[in-house]
């Protein structure tokens, strides 16, 4: 690796490995960012929640949107698997069914990034943890 | 480029290390790589989380789940239920001791939320032994700041306008030790890292250097571009391996990249950092006694003036700082003298960290804004006193601090605050005591350190606080008289006003405060020859209960020193003068009959006499 | 110059100076107990430890050490408020908490400053009683350590390290049971100690004292079979009046004369004598060295330094056994004493060997182990059997019930008695080199020497040097005092830079007049300055002033030596050295080993 010579040597190598750290800093202060859980239960994972979550993860990325990506459990909406909470900053948790990368395309450039509806909705009747 | 999209950090300090923590990650990471989620989940080895009650912990990002005393058998649950199922597992969370609820994300948890990490503001979140994850969370970039864009001045300008002060414990102000070192003219001068950390029970400055060496090997160049200096010493205790491997990666790792060595960010400023081994000793903390050991001599103090500004590491001017003091440098630098000063009291800016110990049920490291209170602190962060007992006091500012009480518990925490409760900042160690301590005992413990750990020089330090202790013992031992109050009160201001390091200006604090704020158990010792706690041997008491006593003589064939009176079948006695509390007599009666008691037994008369 | 106020009294000072210093200007005494200095050497002992001198100052948090802590400007400063008055003497109480309370029959009892300082303090109870530290105590040829009485001011450490730079001794242990002592509380004799006895000259307490020979000579001047020879050195006769209340530099030579017939020796000999007999065998072979070295021998070594210093012996043999063929191998004035005494003054009186004791009255400490050493004996024997120091001598006398100061003034007993200016001045620094250079001179030269005196030679200063010209040869001369100084001369001879053609050394600074065994100074460099006018005062007031005058001296040469650098003269006169840089790892190894 080659030496840091000048201050925007080390910006440029901070760039570089910030990724590496990125999601423990969005942890710091989750509320602040958008929050996206993927139900990560047998029947998600049956239904290809891994492949979305990982079109979360990188997606997000690729559009620069400040979000946290993690699994959960089964939030009990088996029947509408792969199924993602989406918390934007200050607003209440989103749950979305039959999400695949198509609807995961939606939801952030319709609701993630403008804040409009989108089909899919499964209206809640509890708290989330 | 994979992306991660869960870290999972395990703690690699000490206090984990040593309760299996480096298994706990083999473990963790073999079965990540076994399921094939090596792509999605990175595992990191990280410094103290600070929580060193509950220790391994392993926290799990970006849900901040925090997994206590996990031991290796646990890897397997916690990447098949949490990782792959997204299911915590329950069992290894924290749970609130008050609601006795599960606490599913850590931020929750009393022990962070009132805390205020900017010391610690690494640790327990990158990896120490990697510089990339240092420099992603923004290290080197107040030195590549003041190099390229401040003179020294200036830059000594703002730690001044911070108000920081050193977090060693007196607390002088930081920026004027720099200021003051700039101003001696000589062409070699010295930044020195005081690692030698002494207090039992505090570990602050291991926990940085071992969760976070960057950001003092940062701090100590931007105070060598301050003073004039291109050479730094870390004073770090041989007793550290962790911290010392740590910072030898650290420094290995930032010459590599260029950020110590010649021309950091191609200016003119040349910086390198070694090390310096002590050998553990409690006084090598104070400055000059520090120096003195690094030039190879006994490591005793010596009079000030003349300061190590002036006259310091092999006679050249020296600045000597704690690690925490220079942990705070380069935040402060990034985020303004404004921004820092901001927080705290109007004397003590910032934070302190504090290492909490004793009877609380939150043993660990917390990082506080100079302000909170002693309750805050004790009963919100530390969860309160272990057991459900009664808090009785809290002994701040390691072995020469003092012991404060209830009445002090709404008192907010800063330099001055401290000293004027008799008490001291001191490196930060905070040892709660509850209702089952004894006082004079805690105050002799105390003594009992400092008199193993005085150097020796100057004799009302060598000589003094042995007899302060002597006294100590001759009280708890019930052989106290009224005159030994005075004499300790005598000695005590004596050897404050007279000694010559810090160490023995502050040694009778442990014995002055606890004689004006618990006066009543000295009493108590001397007068009734009665300890409340039960703690002094010499003052408990066995005694036969008339009820039942059958006067079977077996208590007194086992008595070694016929202290038990009394015919067959005839209720026994016990000549308190003659009794040496060995407990044989107990351990031999059948009936329930031999007790211990804290009161001096009152004389019963015979009815036969 | 700054300005502050004591006790209510203006003082002016230069910046820099310390309270203690202050307050003396204005006739305050502070006392003090670790402090110590000789100004004039530039020696002093100030590590602050004590705490007996703290004053107040006002505007600071704890009292202040005087001794160390500077003036300053506007300083405001009580030196006996009771504040400082219960501080001083709650702290003198805890020292002498842990000192042993057996006066009576300590050696140093009536010079111990602790004692002094307690009598100024009317310290009447110990309320701080408590254990008491314990050590093992440690004898030596010369030093008995008894460190029960150590109370850490850290003088001696001062004196073997930064004066001598021994490193014998320095503080060991932690708190309650830290003591001065050698490395690993090994042995004196286990130690690189030279037995200069610096440390004894300065140890306030009864910590450190000589080892005490009175009895032996008491039994020897009892046992009617042995005839009982001394020999006193020139250095003793300037220091001994000041055990009697006479005023330093107070000569007393012909009082110590007879105080030493009264006392039953059976003949009283001057050390001077040998002194010159030293000049003839050493300037002899400085000629030699020179004359060979000139010749473009390269077998001759240069510089050449003197040998008659045993604590400077010792110094060399343990850090320098590289440079054993440096020095003279002329004995030292007592060894060379004692050969004679022993040979030719023995036949001369008809006494056997075993039954002539040899006493002699010495300066010094390290006398007493150079005559214990092994080639100064022959058969077992010794030359010179029992070493006294000066202040062994005034306590013998005291002890004897002999008037001193009324006695009459008595002479030398004659051969070895007689003696020239030359022989006086070894008790002073420059003065063995003085003497060799007024022999060497006529010697070399064949002319007589115009002006005896050398004042280029004298001074205080530690390191010294003057070009003393022998008629068109230029001889380099280097002067050390202060082991410390002869260091620094030894490191340039070892680096090959030294240009001396001679270099005189003497262990302890000042020279003899300052040596482990004299009267106590307490720090009063004056004192050692007028016991040095005293010594040239002497040699100014004899008849003859060069050694190869001396008319005993050429007797002895025409009746039994022969001439300088003879084969008897080599073989009585001069000696050998050993290296003992080793001693102190055998030690260890040893005790590793096992």
């Amino acid at each position: 690796m080659d030496g840091i010579k000048t201050l925007a040597d080390l910006k440029k190598k901070q760039e570089e490995v910030r990724s590496r750290i990125d999601l423990r800093n969005r942890a710091e202060s989750p509320e602040s960012i958008v929050q996206v859980k993927v139900a990560m239960a047998t029947c998600g994972i049956a239904s290809g929640a891994k492949e979305v979550m990982e079109y979360f993860v990188e997606e997000l990325d690729k559009r620069s949107i400040d979000a946290v990506v993690t699994q959960t459990g089964c939030m009990g909406y088996c029947f509408a698997e792969p199924t993602v909470e989406i918390t934007m900053p200050g607003k209440e948790p989103m749950v979305f069914g039959y999400v695949n990368a198509r609807k995961a395309d939606e939801i952030i450039e319709r609701y993630i990034k403008e804040g409009e509806l989108v089909d899919g909705i499964i209206p809640q009747n509890y708290n989330t943890i | 480029m994979s992306q991660y999209n869960t870290h999972l950090l395990v703690c690699a300090g000490t206090g984990c290390h040593s309760s299996e923590s480096s298994l706990v990650y083999e473990m963790l990471r073999d079965e990540i790589m076994r399921k094939g989620l090596d792509k999605d989940v990175q595992i990191i080895r990280t410094g103290c989380f600070g929580f060193c009650e509950k220790g391994p912990i392993v926290k799990i990002l970006p849900d901040n789940t925090f997994y206590t005393q996990v031991k290796p058998a646990d890897a397997k649950e916690i990447v098949d239920e949490h990782i792959i199922k997204g299911r915590k597992v329950t069992r290894l969370l924290y749970t609130d001791p008050e609601t006795a609820e599960h606490i599913l994300d850590s931020r929750h948890m009393g022990f962070y939320k009132k805390q205020l990490r900017i010391a610690l503001r690494n640790c327990g979140i990158i990896d120490p032994e990697n510089i990339d994850e240092s420099i992603a969370r923004d290290a080197y970039q107040a030195l590549g700041k003041v190099l390229t864009g401040l003179t020294p001045q200036e830059t000594t300008e703002v730690i001044k306008k911070s108000g920081l002060r050193g977090r060693g414990g007196a607390g002088f102000p930081t920026g004027l030790k720099w200021e003051f070192t700039a101003r001696n003219k000589a062409v070699q001068k010295y930044v020195v890292c005081n690692a030698d950390e002494g207090d039992p029970g505090a570990f602050m400055d291991r926990s940085i250097l071992e969760g976070d060496p960057h950001s003092v090997l940062e701090a100590m160049a931007i105070c060598g571009y301050c003073i004039g200096a291109t050479k730094g010493l870390i004073y770090i205790r041989a007793e550290y391996p962790m911290a010392i491997k740590r910072l030898k990666i650290a420094i290995a790792q930032a010459r590599e990249l260029g950020l110590l060595g010649e021309h950091i960010f191609g200016t003119g400023f040349c910086f390198d950092i070694s090390l310096k081994y002590g050998a553990g000793a409690f006084v090598c903390g104070e400055e000059t006694a520090l120096i003195h050991s690094m030039e190879g001599k006994r490591g005793e103090p010596s009079s000030k003036p003349p300061f190590p500004a002036q006259c310091g590491y092999l006679g050249k001017p020296t600045c000597v700082n704690n690690v925490e003091t220079f942990a705070n440098i380069p935040v402060i630098i990034l985020r303004g003298a404004d921004w820092f000063s901001g927080i705290g009291t109007e004397k003590s800016k910032g934070t302190k960290v504090f290492a909490l110990a004793g009877k609380i049920n939150n043993v660990g490291l917390i990082e506080v804004p100079m302000g909170t209170t002693l309750r805050e602190i004790i009963f919100e962060i530390g969860g309160g006193v272990k057991n459900g007992k009664k808090f009785k006091a809290v002994q701040t500012g390691g072995p020469s601090g003092g012991c404060l009480t209830e009445k002090h518990l709404d008192t907010p925490i800063d330099y001055e605050s401290l000293l004027a409760a008799g008490s001291m900042m001191g490196s930060g160690g905070m040892i709660v005591l509850d209702e089952d301590d004894c006082m004079v005992s805690v105050a002799k413990f105390y003594l009992d350190f400092i008199v193993e750990e005085s150097c020796g020089k100057c004799a009302p330090c060598r000589i003094g606080n042995k007899r302060l202790y002597e006294t100590l013992e001759r009280i708890t031992a019930g052989k106290g008289v009224q005159e030994d109050i005075e004499k300790l009160k005598n000695l005590g201001s004596v050897i404050k006003d007279t000694s010559l390091c810090g160490l023995g200006q502050t040694a009778p604090n442990p014995v002055l405060s606890t004689l004006g704020n618990f006066m009543e158990e000295y009493m108590e010792h001397v007068h009734d020859k009665k300890c409340r706690s039960g703690q002094c041997r010499n003052l408990l008491y066995y005694v036969i209960s008339e009820e039942n006593c059958i006067g079977c003589m077996a208590c007194k064939r086992v008595c070694p020193t016929h202290a038990i009176s009394g015919e067959k079948r005839e209720v026994h006695q016990i000549n308190q003068d003659i009794c040496i509390k060995c407990g044989a007599c107990m351990e031999k009666c059948q009936f329930d009959a031999i007790s211990l008691q804290n009161d001096y037994p009152r004389v019963t008369v015979m009815a036969n006499c | 110059m700054i300005e502050l106020t004591i006790d209510k009294k203006k003082v002016r000072v230069e910046q820099g100076t310390t309270i203690l210093k202050a307050a003396q200007q204005v006739g305050i005494e502070i006392p003090t107990l670790c402090h110590f200095e000789l100004c004039d050497m530039g020696i002093e002992n100030r590590p602050g430890g004590c705490r007996v001198c703290v004053v107040e100052v006002e505007g600071r948090r704890n009292l202040a050490p005087s001794c160390i802590t500077e003036a300053e400007d506007g300083m405001v400063v009580k030196t006996h408020n009771i504040r400082v008055l219960n501080a001083r003497t709650t702290v003198l109480k805890l020292i002498i908490s842990d000192h042993p309370f057996n006066c009576l029959v300590c050696a140093k009892s009536g010079h111990c400053e602790l004692q002094s300082l307690a009598t100024q303090f009317g310290i009447r109870s110990l309320p701080y009683e408590g254990e008491q530290s314990h050590y093992r105590k440690d004898t030596s040829p010369s030093i008995i350590r008894d460190v029960d009485k150590c109370i850490m001011c850290r003088r001696c450490e001062m004196m073997c390290n930064e004066v001598q730079t021994v490193g014998a001794l320095a503080a060991v242990n932690r708190g309650f049971m830290s003591v001065v002592a050698p490395a690993f509380e090994m042995n004196l004799v286990d130690s690189p100690c030279t037995y200069c006895g610096q440390c004894v000259s300065v140890c306030p307490t009864g910590a450190l004292t000589e080892v005490d020979h009175t009895n032996d000579i008491i039994r020897a001047l009892s046992d009617p079979a042995k005839t009982v020879v001394v020999q006193t050195a020139p250095a003793v006769r300037a220091a001994l009046g000041e055990e009697f209340g006479l005023d330093p530099g107070t000569l007393v030579t012909g009082k110590m004369v007879a105080a030493l017939r009264e006392m039953g020796f059976d003949y009283v000999f001057d050390t001077d004598f040998s002194a010159d007999l030293t000049i003839m065998e050493e300037g002899t072979e400085l000629l030699q060295r020179i004359r060979g070295h000139l010749a473009g021998d390269s077998s001759v070594r240069l510089p050449i330094l003197t040998s008659c210093c045993p604590g400077w012996v010792n110094f060399f043999e343990h850090n320098f056994p590289d440079l054993l063929d440096v020095p003279s191998t002329a004995k030292s004035p007592q060894q060379m004493f004692g050969a004679i005494a022993k040979s030719w003054f023995a036949g001369k009186i008809g006494v056997n060997r075993k039954d002539l004791i040899v006493v002699s009255i010495m300066p010094c400490l390290a006398k007493k182990y150079e005559c214990q050493r092994d080639e100064f004996k022959t058969d077992g024997s010794p030359d010179v059997d029992f070493s006294i120091s000066t202040r062994e001598l005034a306590a013998f006398i005291k002890q004897a019930n002999i008037d001193f100061l009324n006695l009459p003034d008595e002479d030398f007993d004659d051969p070895l008695g007689e003696s020239s200016g030359a022989g006086v001045i070894f008790g002073n620094t420059g003065g063995v080199i003085e003497a060799a250079c007024r022999t060497a001179y006529e010697l070399h030269t064949g002319k007589a020497l115009k002006k005896v005196d050398f004042h280029e030679l004298r001074g205080v200063e530690g390191i010294r040097s003057a070009v003393i010209d022998f008629d068109g040869l230029k001889l380099n001369i280097g002067i050390a005092h202060g082991l410390g100084n002869a260091r620094k001369l030894l490191d340039e001879v070892r680096a090959g830079t030294s240009h001396y053609h001679a270099i005189e050394i003497m262990a302890c600074p000042g020279g003899c007049i300052g040596g482990g065994g004299q009267p106590y100074h307490h720090g009063h460099s004056e004192i050692l300055a007028k016991r040095a006018a005293a010594i040239y005062a002497e040699d100014e007031r004899k008849p003859i002033r060069k050694s190869h005058e001396n008319p005993s001296i050429i007797r002895l040469y025409d009746e039994f030596l022969g001439h300088p650098g003879s084969q008897k003269s080599h073989s009585l006169l001069h000696t050998e050295y050993f290296p003992k840089s080793n001693e102190v790892s055998i030690y260890l190894n040893g005790h590793n080993g096992k």
